[in-house]
C-alpha cells in the first residue's frame, strides 16, 4: 500500500477536494455491461415507469463507484481503502438527453485512528440538490 | 408475508472461483471514467506495491451479488424478487481484488427483519482467493417492498 497522503499531515475537518460527476444514459449501459446488472430499471423507461420510478435510475452502484473516486484519487492508492459503505437512500434520475444528471460529491475526514494509522472519510453524495447517498463513509489507511 | 426467522445464519456453498481478468478491470475502471493507471497498467500498480493491476474498490460488488443470488433465488426462502431494491452496501477489504484472483464466495444470511411490511434482508459474503486467503468482505442489504393492495 503506497497512499500519497501522510497521516500526520491530515486533520479531523481536512476536506478532500470536491468532484462533479456526469452521468448519461450512454454510461448506464456500458456500466449494465462491466457489472453484469442488466435490471431493465437502468436502461428501459417504460419499465421503469411501470414499476412506479419517475425515469430511468442509476445504479446504485454506479453512484458508489463515483463517489468512492473522491478518496481513492485523494489517497493516490485505491488499494488504501479498508473499508466503504453507503446507503442508498435516493435514486439518481438520468434523463433521456445529452446532458443526463450529475453526482456531486464533497467529503471530509471525520475521525482518525492513531493505532491503526487510518482516517475515517465521511462523504456527502447529492444529485439536484437532494442527498444520493446517507452513511457514506470510508477507512482509508495513510502513510 | 414476512420472512421465516428461521434463515437467519445460514451458509450457501462457496461459489465456483470467479476469474478476474486484467481486461473486465479495464473494461469496469473505464465505466465509471476512472483513469487511475492502476487499474489498467501492471508498472503503475507495482510502483505501488501491487503484483499486477487491481481493481476499483466496487468492482467486487458484481462477484457478489452473483453469489447472493444463491439467497435471494432460494425457493425456500420465497423473496419477491421484483420487489427488491438494494438498501446498504459495504465493503471491509484485506487487500484489494487484482488480476489473475481466483474469487470464491460464501454467503451467509445475517438478519431478516419487517420494517413497515417491508422484508429487510442482509447478507454477508465472505471472499477468499485461490489459496484461502481473506479478500473482502461485502455486507448486501436487500430491501423487498410490500406489495402494494391491489
Amino acid at each position: 500500500m503506497a497512499a500519497r497522503i501522510s497521516y500526520d499531515e491530515v486533520e479531523i475537518g481536512t476536506e478532500l477536494p470536491a468532484r462533479s460527476f456526469p452521468v448519461t444514459r450512454a454510461d448506464l449501459v456500458r456500466y449494465a455491461g462491466a457489472s453484469g446488472d442488466f435490471n431493465p430499471i437502468h436502461w428501459n423507461e417504460k419499465f421503469a415507469k411501470e414499476v412506479g420510478l419517475p425515469d430511468v435510475i442509476a445504479h446504485g452502484m454506479f453512484t458508489m463507484a463515483e463517489a468512492g473516486r473522491v478518496v481513492t484519487d485523494w489517497v493516490g492508492d485505491p488499494g488504501a481503502v479498508a473499508e466503504y459503505g453507503v446507503r442508498f437512500t435516493r435514486p439518481v434520475v438520468v434523463p433521456n438527453d445529452d446532458k443526463g444528471a450529475v453526482i456531486e460529491v464533497t467529503a471530509k475526514v471525520a475521525a482518525k485512528d492513531d493505532e491503526h494509522r487510518t482516517v475515517r472519510v465521511d462523504l456527502v453524495v447529492k444529485s439536484e440538490g437532494q442527498k444520493v447517498l446517507g452513511m457514506s463513509r470510508a477507512v482509508v489507511r495513510l502513510a | 408475508m414476512a420472512l421465516d426467522q428461521s434463515f437467519v445464519g445460514r451458509t450457501y456453498p462457496a461459489t465456483e472461483p470467479y476469474e478476474v481478468g486484467r481486461e473486465k478491470i479495464r473494461e469496469f475502471a473505464e465505466a465509471i471514467g476512472d483513469t487511475n493507471p492502476v487499474y489498467t497498467d501492471p508498472e503503475a500498480a507495482k510502483a505501488l506495491g501491487h503484483p499486477d493491476v487491481i481493481a476499483p474498490p466496487t468492482f467486487v460488488f458484481s462477484v457478489t451479488y452473483r453469489a447472493a443470488g444463491a439467497v435471494v433465488n432460494d425457493p425456500q426462502l420465497g423473496l419477491d424478487y421484483s420487489r427488491v431494491v438494494h438498501g446498504d452496501q459495504k465493503f471491509a477489504y484485506a487487500r484489494p481484488v487484482r488480476a489473475g484472483d481466483r474469487l470464491s464466495v460464501v454467503s451467509t444470511i445475517e438478519s431478516i427483519k419487517s420494517l413497515a411490511g417491508n422484508d429487510v434482508l442482509s447478507v454477508r459474503g465472505d471472499v477468499r482467493d485461490e489459496h484461502g486467503e481473506h479478500v473482502v468482505t461485502a455486507h448486501t442489504t436487500l430491501v423487498a417492498r410490500a406489495a402494494e393492495e391491489a
